[in-house]
């Protein structure tokens, strides 16, 4: 079975937990940094960065879900997600966890009002993808290892850093399981390139 | 094509709330505090509801300054009260781009019979409830998330208890009612009769439900979400404390980790004094918050 965590100090982590779903798929809910040494995989859920940040830093979570991302255990953030992971926040001196190559900016869209959903085409997940941007953060810039999987209005709203996956909007709040499912891939891939380099050595 | 104020624009901006805990500010400086404790949102206000208490007389909208104030101050989502009620005031803060808005019985009610139809906002309400009819009639309206009425401005959790106790028994009984007795169920509370269909499919509430009304301490908070809340408002709790951002800060871990009683005795040592409570008994009828709307 592929064990996949959903980090949940805040946020909306019911929504992912259902997106998870697959047959050789369980879910754990992460509360404590021993629970990152049973899973393959992560996810950082939608929810509020600042107060997810003072919690990973309370709990120790900060070093572990670093040594988490080097080992090559896949993560994937959406939207507070996505700005915990970013390696610089646009107008700020201080970013978080600095383990993706891009640059973010906060609240790019405005306010709640400025919130919307859409569909968007995803490169590799497919065509018409049921998008809820909330208080949304943009990626503003990327570094070479970053490849760009979609953008929305000339802006880049996911992006890809081999094992680490991130989208400024939502795909948890809607019925549409496709991202998550390629993320789950993205696992299992992980863990079968894990299993035969054991093998090997 | 982009969609705004759709329901699940408005119902997943709560959905990122969650576990978390709403403080009510009335100033930029206490609101740092509060984004700074870990608050997932503050609540924009002229006077916390304990001070409302004190003053008597007509409770309205905040000063526009205030809540613009606290909006430049922070970058968590910022909400205002509104009258139960008034267009205008919910309109104007809309205006102002508050993201969320409550439909209030803290502040004095604009019309004692109908309640804003929240559905033609693109700004999302959060309401009162004391039971099960209530929250869904505000649903029903086109409210996005919903919290306990509990009795503001108390200190006393008693009423907070009493009404997520109501939703959550409410809830199971509808979720384990056959389909034909919904109908009759959606008589007897009041309710959309729809709301309480998809209740059943689904076995909870259509929206986030946080707790408010009397939220004092750090094992305030821990036992409302044991009750079931998915988050915690704190009104006078934080800033009538002695040492408002220590309290913060408790409050916030001891929602995150609200099963963890050694955690949450140390994060209750030496707070100092918390708000001074009121018995609810002690309360003239006119002076009780959560009569008000139906």
């Amino acid at each position: 079975m592929l064990k996949i965590g959903v980090l949940a100090l805040q946020g909306a982590v019911r929504e992912h937990v259902n997106c998870l779903h697959a047959p050789d798929v369980e879910v754990k809910i992460v509360k404590r940094v021993e629970e990152l040494e049973k899973i393959d995989g992560l996810v950082f859920p939608g929810g509020e960065s600042t107060t997810m940040r003072r919690l990973v830093n309370k709990y120790g979570f900060f070093e572990p879900l670093r040594q988490f991302s080097e080992a090559g255990k896949p993560i994937f953030g959406t939207c507070a997600g996505l700005i915990l992971m970013a390696e610089d926040i646009k107008g700020e001196t201080q970013s978080h966890l600095q383990l993706m190559d891009m640059e973010v900016q906060r609240n790019a869209f405005g306010r709640q009002r400025e919130s919307f959903e859409t569909k968007i085409s995803v490169k590799d997940v497919g065509e018409d993808v049921e998008a809820v941007f909330i208080r949304a953060p943009l990626i503003t810039g990327v570094g070479k290892e970053v490849e760009i999987l979609s953008e929305f209005e000339g802006e880049i709203v996911a992006a890809r850093q081999n094992h680490l996956l991130a989208c400024s909007f939502h795909p948890e709040l809607t019925e549409d399981a496709r991202f998550h499912q390629y993320f789950v891939q993205m696992v299992r891939e992980s863990k079968e390139a894990a299993a035969d380099s054991m093998a090997l050595t | 094509m982009a969609d705004r104020g759709t329901d699940r624009v408005k119902r997943g901006m709560a959905e990122m709330q969650k576990g978390g805990v709403i403080m009510d500010v009335v100033n930029a400086e206490q609101a740092k505090i509060a984004e700074e404790a870990g608050a997932v949102a503050v609540m924009a206000l002229e006077r916390v509801p304990a001070d409302i208490r004190a003053a008597g007389g007509v409770a309205r909208m905040a000063d526009p300054t205030i809540v613009e104030e606290v909006m430049s101050a922070v970058s968590i989502p910022v909400m205002a009260k509104a009258r139960i009620g008034h267009i205008v005031e919910a309109r104007v803060l809309e205006a102002l781009g508050a993201d969320y808005i409550d439909e209030s019985e803290v502040l004095t009610p604009a019309d004692e019979v109908y309640h804003l139809d929240k559905s033609e906002y693109t700004v999302p309400f959060v309401c009162g409830a004391r039971d099960l009819g209530e929250a869904l009639r505000r649903v029903g309206e086109g409210a996005s998330m919903l919290r306990t009425k509990g009795e503001p401005g108390t200190g006393n959790i008693v009423e907070a208890v009493r009404h997520m106790r109501m939703v959550q028994s409410q809830v199971k009984k509808v979720t384990g009612l056959s389909k034909d007795e919904l109908m009759t169920e959606a008589k007897n509370l009041g309710a959309p009769y729809e709301l309480l269909l998809e209740i059943k499919e689904n076995g909870r509430l259509p929206v986030v439900n946080f707790a408010a009304g009397g939220v004092a301490t750090p094992s305030d908070a821990a036992l409302m979400m044991q009750l079931g809340a998915d988050g915690v408002f704190v009104g006078s709790g934080i800033f009538k404390s002695d040492q408002p951002d220590k309290f913060a800060r408790a409050i916030v871990e001891a929602t995150t980790h609200y099963e963890d009683y050694e955690l949450i005795g140390r994060l209750s040592k030496g707070l100092g004094t918390a708000m001074k409570g009121m018995e609810i008994s002690n309360l003239e009828p006119s002076e009780r918050m959560q009569d008000r709307g139906w």
